[in-house]
């Protein structure tokens, strides 16, 4: 699916945390969004998601002009997302934060007694192997370690099967172990789901995004293939400091 | 793997129980099947209660509307002379959904404490339109004479519902039915789902969860089991008066649910007898009661969160 924002600007107060911010990620592209701290990276995400509303300016999804549509309404059109601080279901176990995920993405819950679900199972069975969580089946989301949690954010992202996925700071605390994990996770979605990925691992963004699109202080100063954007002195000032 | 099966000592101890509840009429003294009665009818009240509380995590405060909705539409029709259990018990269900329709559609924009004064707000609404409605509920006098329902089978055995055991033994088995609807729903997609949005909203909405239909079905769906609640209250008394809605009801509801544990059903029901039996028992020695039950009350969220069940789960 399509991502595309354009004129975007959210004011809050003086601060334009976004300026007429266009962008546009095309079905199946890999795009990563990079900037200092305070760019507007996650709010250039929560307005694409639909939970902040833009003070000018529009989202689309796919063909859809989804500038005014509720997030859950978003995520249905296909939109998946993670968060910048993990947000799990702290009191469930790690099994039933994946079929809660699976669930949603099934729109089967209206129904009101138990039903025995091996479908659901055997999807749940094969996440957590796929994941590596596995042995952490019946912990809790609150008793997990903070790689863990951040894996399972990922995962939840994933179980809803997203054509279009947002993806916020996923390596961030990560050892070299879980970050390869997740890479390999986020390698393996098919071809056609599109990405974007805000992740301050440089390594990682280039090497799982071909295009980058690069914000300072909510305006974007680049955009362009990865070698070009990194290659582009405005930058390396900007981003990487003065060389 | 998803579901913990309830496991065989639990059935059997709940088992146990309903056997031990039933065999009441049999040995106990009048009064105290009397009792027991009101315990039994405010233990559905609470478990209807604890869907809200502890499985979807509303805390209403205004709960005590729907059980006197209930109450009064069983009461309106059992004075026009409707006989039959099943319409009298479903009317109080539907008159308490449908008052439900409104309040929840307008408290469940907010969560929280803003939730909690806006139910105990519209209940207090009700509670002045029961009192000032005279030309329907008749005010603060109330409707008195409220006749109770026969049931065709029984009438050829020659049982009736004003006898104590026959009218608590009725409902015991509303109480039942209600605890095997709750656990179901509490077990079902939907009640998982209702779990997964009070532990996290943002989350389920990301997944595409129009989590706004989940709680209000929630509502309305508890609002019903309370007036099935309130149409026993209105036949076991007699009578239906404004106190049913008064907030004071949906207090000591909360209070049951949390002394006995929420986010099960058996520590509703616990908690309803604590409750009660706490306040016959303190109400024959100290005038203020109140002061001692509010004190346990404290205690119990201080050092017992888990209410009741939690101690035996600890164990």
């Amino acid at each position: 699916m399509e991502v595309s924002v354009a004129r975007l600007t959210v004011r809050f107060g003086a601060l334009a945390a976004l300026n007429r911010v266009d962008i546009s990620v095309a079905t199946g592209e890999r795009r990563a969004v990079i900037g200092p701290n305070g760019a507007g990276k996650t709010t250039l995400l929560n307005v694409i998601a639909g939970e902040l509303q833009p003070t000018e300016g529009t989202v689309h999804l796919g063909e859809r002009d989804a500038t005014s549509l509720p997030t859950w309404r978003r995520a249905r059109l296909g939109l998946g997302r993670t968060f910048q601080r993990s947000t799990l279901f702290s009191r469930l176990t790690v099994v039933e934060n994946l079929a809660l995920a699976i669930r949603a993405r099934r729109r089967d819950s209206w129904r009101f007694w138990p039903v025995g679900d091996r479908a659901l199972n055997e999807e749940v069975k094969g996440r957590l192997e796929a994941s590596g969580l596995a042995h952490l089946a019946g912990r809790t989301a609150a008793r997990l370690g903070h790689g863990e949690r951040r894996i399972l954010e990922v995962e939840l992202a994933l179980a809803a099967s997203p054509s279009a996925l947002l993806l916020d700071e996923p390596m961030a605390g990560l050892s070299a172990g879980e970050r390869q994990t997740t890479l390999g996770r986020l390698r393996s979605l098919p071809k056609d789901v599109t990405v974007v990925i805000v992740e301050h691992d440089l390594d990682a963004v280039f090497a799982l995004a071909e295009r980058v699109t690069v914000l300072d202080h909510g305006v974007k100063i680049a955009d362009g293939p990865a070698a070009e954007v990194r290659a582009d002195p405005r930058v390396q000032e900007v981003y990487l400091g003065p060389i | 793997m998803l579901r913990r099966p309830a496991s065989a000592r639990y059935i059997a101890l709940l088992l146990a129980l309903a056997l031990a509840l039933a065999s009441v009429p049999a040995w106990a003294p009048r009064f105290w099947i009397y009792i027991a009665t009101q315990a039994l009818i405010f233990a559905i009240f609470a478990m209807s209660l604890d869907l809200l509380l502890g499985y979807a995590g509303l805390p209403s405060f205004g709960h005590a509307a729907f059980y006197g909705v209930g109450a009064y539409a069983c009461a309106l029709l059992a004075l026009r002379e409707v006989d039959g259990l099943a319409p009298l018990l479903l009317v109080g269900a539907v008159a308490a959904a449908l008052a439900a329709v409104p309040i929840g559609a307008l408290s469940l924009r907010t969560t929280g404490i803003y939730f909690l004064m806006l139910t105990l707000a519209f209940a207090q609404m009700l509670w002045g339109l029961a009192v000032n409605w005279i030309s329907l509920t008749r005010g603060t006098d109330g409707l008195i004479g409220i006749p109770r329902p026969t049931l065709p089978g029984l009438a050829t055995l020659n049982i009736t519902f004003y006898e104590r055991g026959a009218f608590f033994i009725l409902c015991l088995v509303v109480a039942i039915v209600t605890f095997v609807s709750l656990q179901a729903l509490a077990r079902s997609p939907f009640g998982k789902t209702l779990e997964g949005i009070r532990e996290n909203e943002r989350r389920m909405r990301a997944l595409g969860c129009p989590t706004f239909r989940y709680r209000f079905a929630a509502f309305v769906v508890a609002a019903a089991f309370a007036g099935v609640a309130g149409a026993l209250a209105a036949m076991s008394n007699g009578y239906a008066t404004p106190d049913l809605l008064y907030w004071t009801g949906s207090g000591l509801a909360l209070v049951a649910v949390v002394v006995g544990g929420a986010r099960s059903l058996i520590g509703p029901v616990l908690g309803a007898f604590f409750v009660l039996f706490a306040q016959l028992g303190l109400s024959t020695f100290v005038e203020r009661w109140e002061l001692i039950l509010g004190t346990l009350f404290i205690a119990f969220v201080l050092f017992l969160p888990g209410g009741l069940v939690g101690l035996v789960r600890r164990t």
